[in-house]
């Protein structure tokens, strides 16, 4: 087989998981791309300050943005889920195993069947976005941890 | 001769047939303390099998389908069935039998199960070649074997006609029998000495409207006759007539006598043990003979003075036998004699007191002679309680009432015999009483089906069944099981809607008509005109942030329904499957049209028609995988997968296997996959048909349908079958005339065998019934049902399936040809027009602001010669060891 090499470094390279120590400093924003280089309702993956986003532009060209990876299969995966709803709620489906996570919470909607294999549990991080002149910017800083699951 | 109390008693069983199977069956579900074993002697060289669907043998040619139960029963360590064993004689002072090699065997308890064999009248020349009996597996099979020669020798003859086969006997299996002959291709007359048709279950106006009925099927029919004599026939010496007391004559080829049985109750009366007038083994109600340690159930048994020839009053007996067995005091309740004819275009029952011999008793009788209806209840002297009833033409209303004998009838009993849907009419709302029996042939009642639901959870037929037994020997109460379990399960206020999902209301079916006939074709369009408002009240998550979506609105569906309209949508020939809208509905791994992988990779899949390749098309994977370090693997379909490319290296591997001629092979879609072949009459010595060519054919017709599920097919050349086409969806044999097509198999979580839908086909007429019947189940299917459940939930079942594809009984097969038409001509390789559109192509970027950096957390190790992708702690270990590898990172141009 072919031998160039790729992983190595990539693979130390692993965007750590867990806890987010640093605290949000003020936020800075960085832009990724052009509304329009979003479809409507399909996923696309982002490189954010060495971090892997998943980004969502909705019907009304809101534009969402959480973690890549899956916390139950361990991917980098989210962005290419079916986007849709649950009771009105903007929602996209894990590609890998199918749980339904919340997009604008991160919080995942029916976390059964398989265990989270991150440390983070089974919830999405998610990241401020705004679209200023028609230029998506996410937010650098820390990301949103996941909000706590509703009493 | 006793045994330590410590070790399991010894209970032997000689017979096995259907009744000592379920005696088995209820003692290894009950004893579970295993306090007996038991060993069964089977005269005939096979499991148990359902004699009760026998006749289906003829369709099905498979005995294994007429397997009853769970084949593992026979495999527990308690349980030992001993076949193609007879056994002679009973020592009771010893507690012994013996087998005909004369080998001895003891027993602690006997049970005699021998059942019946086939009545052979005195009538002179019965023993001719050519007269058979119908009674087990090797006699149809034998009458087969002989109309088959006999139609053999007419075809080299110079004068053509079909054989004739006579049926003595108007029973029930007399009825059957005719049934088989007329399938065989020889042409019936049923000879019955009684007034009309199954004069022991029907009364007369009932036997004149069946008569009309069996008529109509081509099937003659001569009343109130009796035969004299077989004759043969002079230069042969097989049977060639039948002479009549009354003077007439018949000329048949063939001849079958289902004029009743007889006990087999030899071994009974060799041991002394009392026999009935009319023989059969005298046992108790709790089934037992004068012997305290024997026992009869089923055929053999004479009890409350006759033998009973039907299965459910023997499961009765073999239910009461183990309960004894195990210390209960249970009693035989009582034969219940109700019976259904399941002959193909006949539909006949009768229950209870058909003949009102109930004094005072009352008839309500319902008649169509056009339609060929005849229905009849019988009630108490005040109208009200039903006795009986006798259904011919129509027995829909048998599955409710049945259970309602000695019950009273709510409402006016002339309504139950209105055809179902006519205004009042039907027996459909009639609510059961827990006691009353839905299931007979494993005594079931309403009150069991229910708590399956409500105490153990069952939320659909299929685990009703599984649960409760109901429905699974003759399958007739199927309708009630099902209406009983969907009324409990929506008292619980369970959902058994067919609803899609929140988003949709309809079932995938409906939503394909809906779509077909309101024109759709976006995604927004259908759910803005199908979709389902959800109610005010519905619980909304507290982070439901006031999202841009109108609240009332019916919402953007979700990962159940976009791929089900993704799939209609296609199905109805809406351009690419990438096109607009559509991107946005599909699953994943169609939306970049390859199989998503555990670590977020895709394998790729290129068609190989019939797995037949050259081997330039060898080489050209191989040295596409070569160059992007792809895992590859022969997938079981015949085809080469190629596993670990990138997303966004999937235009670049497809650019090189287009550019050679390779397209899509749909592996990531529910669609057809691939047509399996063995290499057939080409070059195998024993192929009787060119089977790669016919696979390459039906691929290349096929490929690209969309459907509510995948669809394999499979083809072989000969009837070895080495493309082990009957577990596929549909799978063609070849014959020396044509082929044979089967369908609804499937390998997976629940192997099925595809069952035969139609024999020695042309070339043309194969395609057109397989164009027929894969459109029909891609319209008509639920979400994700495989064939082989859709055959068995569709209206009609195989039945109903044959008689839309080959007698368009339905008057859709147009529509379906045309369907078809529009599919192979519109037909074009999928990836090819990704690769011609650069709108499309952007979908591939691995990230939006660095669309050909690659995902940096992939990471594999070496195994065998290929790559796979690490393992959680080959990556922790990877800071020390260096471990990983790497498939390339670009496109290595030759």
């Amino acid at each position: 087989m072919s031998t160039s090499t790729m992983g190595i470094e990539a693979a130390a390279g692993r965007p750590e998981q867990g806890v987010e120590t640093v605290p949000d400093t003020g936020t800075s924003w960085e832009p990724v791309c052009r509304v329009e280089d979003l479809a409507a309702e399909r996923g696309a993956a982002a490189l954010v300050g060495g971090r892997q986003v998943a980004l969502f532009r909705l019907t009304d060209d809101r534009v969402l943005a959480v973690q890549q990876l899956d916390p139950f299969s361990g991917a980098n995966v989210m962005s290419r889920g079916i986007v849709g709803t649950r009771h009105g709620v903007p929602t996209v489906a894990s590609p890998m195993y199918k749980q339904v996570f919340a997009l604008e919470s991160g919080r995942c909607l029916d976390p059964v069947g398989f265990l989270p294999v991150l440390a983070t549990g089974p919830d999405l991080a998610t990241w401020p976005v705004e679209v200023r002149d028609g230029v998506v910017h996410v937010a650098v800083t820390s990301p949103a941890p996941a909000t706590e699951p509703a009493p | 001769m006793t045994s330590p109390s410590s070790s399991p008693r010894h209970l032997v069983v000689v017979g096995g047939g259907m009744v000592a199977q379920r005696l088995v069956e209820a003692l290894r579900a009950r004893d579970t303390a295993g306090r007996w074993r038991v060993t069964v002697f089977a005269e005939e060289p096979r499991h148990p099998y359902d004699r009760v669907a026998l006749t289906s043998y003829f369709s099905a040619r498979d005995p294994g389908e007429l397997d009853l139960g769970d084949p593992a029963l026979w495999d527990d360590p308690l349980v030992r069935l001993v076949r193609d064993c007879r056994i002679d004689s009973i020592d009771r002072e010893a507690r012994q039998v013996t087998d005909r090699s004369g080998r001895v065997h003891d027993y602690d308890e006997l049970v005699l199960a021998t059942g019946s064999s086939a009545a052979r009248p005195p009538i002179p020349g019965n023993e001719l070649p050519g007269v058979f009996v119908y009674r087990t597996i090797d006699d149809v099979a034998a009458l087969r074997g002989w109309v088959e020669a006999k139609r053999e020798e007419r075809a080299g003859s110079s004068y053509d006609r079909p054989v004739r086969g006579a049926v003595i006997g108007g029973g029930l299996l007399g009825l059957e029998a005719a049934g088989a002959l007329t399938a065989l291709g020889a042409q019936a007359t049923v000879v019955q000495f009684g007034t009309h048709l199954m004069d022991a279950q029907i009364d007369l106006g009932g036997g004149q409207a069946l008569g009309r009925l069996v008529n109509d099927m081509g099937i003659a029919v001569r009343v109130s006759t009796a035969t004299k004599e077989m004759r043969p026939a002079r230069t042969t010496g097989h049977v060639g007539r039948l002479d009549f007391v009354d003077g007439g004559r018949l000329d048949v080829d063939v001849v079958v006598m289902a004029t009743g049985v007889r006990p087999r109750d030899e071994l009974a009366r060799g041991a002394g043990l009392p026999v009935g007038e009319r023989g059969g083994a005298v046992v108790d109600l709790s089934c037992r003979t004068d012997d305290p340690h024997v026992w009869a159930v089923g055929e053999v048994a004479c009890i409350e003075g006759r033998c009973l020839g039907l299965v459910a009053p023997g499961y009765a007996m073999a239910e009461v036998v183990v309960d004894r067995l195990l210390g209960g005091e249970a009693t035989f309740p009582g034969a219940d004699t109700a019976t259904r004819l399941k002959l193909r275009g006949v539909d006949v029952a009768s229950f209870g007191d058909a003949f009102a011999r109930t004094e005072g008793a009352m008839e309500v009788v319902w008649a169509d002679p056009v339609a060929g209806v005849y229905k009849k209840l019988v009630l108490s002297d005040d109208a009200r309680t039903l006795l009986g009833g006798v259904f011919v033409g129509d027995a829909t209303p048998y599955a409710s009432l049945r259970p309602m004998v000695g019950r009273e009838l709510p409402g006016d009993p002339g309504a139950f015999l209105l055809p179902e849907g006519s205004s009042g009419g039907g027996a459909a709302g009639i609510e059961l009483p827990d006691e009353a029996t839905v299931c007979s042939c494993n005594n079931v009642t309403a009150g069991t089906i229910r708590s399956a639901v409500t105490e153990h959870a069952c939320t659909d037929v299929a685990s009703v069944k599984s649960c409760t037994k109901a429905g699974t020997s003759c399958g007739s109460c199927l309708p009630l099981v099902k209406k009983i379990t969907t009324t409990e399960l929506e008292k619980a206020g369970i959902e058994v809607s067919n609803a899609l999902c929140e988003h949709f209301e309809l079932s995938r079916a409906q939503l394909f008509d809906a779509v077909r006939v309101a024109d759709l074709h976006t995604f927004s369009e259908i759910i803005a005109r199908f979709g389902r408002v959800p109610a005010a009240a519905t619980h909304v998550p507290d982070d439901a942030a006031p999202a841009g979506l109108p609240a009332a609105g019916p919402g953007r569906g979700c990962d159940i329904c976009k791929p089900v309209v993704a799939s209609i949508l296609a199905s109805l020939g809406n351009g690419h499957i990438l096109s607009g809208e559509q991107a946005a509905l599909q699953d994943t791994n169609d939306h970049v049209m390859a199989n998503m992988q555990k670590d977020g990779t895709y394998s790729v899949v290129p068609r190989i028609p019939g797995g037949e390749i050259t081997p330039e098309g060898l080489l050209v994977i191989g040295q596409v995988a070569q160059d992007f370090g792809l895992y590859t693997k022969i997938t079981g379909g015949q085809r080469i997968d190629l596993f670990g490319a990138r997303i966004e290296q999937l235009p670049q591997i497809w650019r090189r296997l287009v550019e050679h001629g390779f397209e899509s092979g749909q592996a990531y879609g529910k669609s057809l996959r691939t047509v399996k072949s063995c290499v057939g009459s080409t070059w195998c010595r024993f192929g009787v048909q060119d089977s790669v060519g016919m696979a390459v054919r039906l691929e290349l017709r096929y490929r690209g349908l969309r459907s509510p599920h995948k669809i394999k097919l499979g083809v072989s050349g000969c009837a070895r079958e080495c493309a082990e086409a009957r577990g596929k969806d549909v799978g063609v044999i070849a014959t020396d005339k044509g082929w044979n097509v089967y369908v609804g198999g499937n390998g997976g979580f629940t192997p099925r065998h595809a069952r035969l839908l139609a024999e020695d086909l042309d070339d043309e007429t194969l395609i057109r019934t397989i164009d027929r019947f894969l459109l029909y189940y891609v319209r008509t299917a639920d979400r994700l049902q495989r064939t082989s459940v859709w055959v068995d939930e569709v209206e009609g079942g195989l039945d109903g399936i044959r008689a839309v594809v080959l007698e368009d009984s339905l008057g859709i097969a147009a529509d379906l040809d045309a369907a078809m038409a529009r599919h192979v001509d519109t037909y074009e390789d999928e990836w090819r027009a990704v690769l011609e559109d650069p709108e499309k192509l952007k979908r591939f970027g691995s990230f939006v602001n660095a669309p050909t950096t690659a995902d940096p957390d992939l990471a594999y190790v070496a195994e065998r010669g290929q790559p796979r992708p690490a393992t959680t702690a080959e990556r922790d270990g990877a800071a020390t060891g260096a471990v990983l590898v790497a498939g390339t990172t670009l496109e290595v141009r030759r």
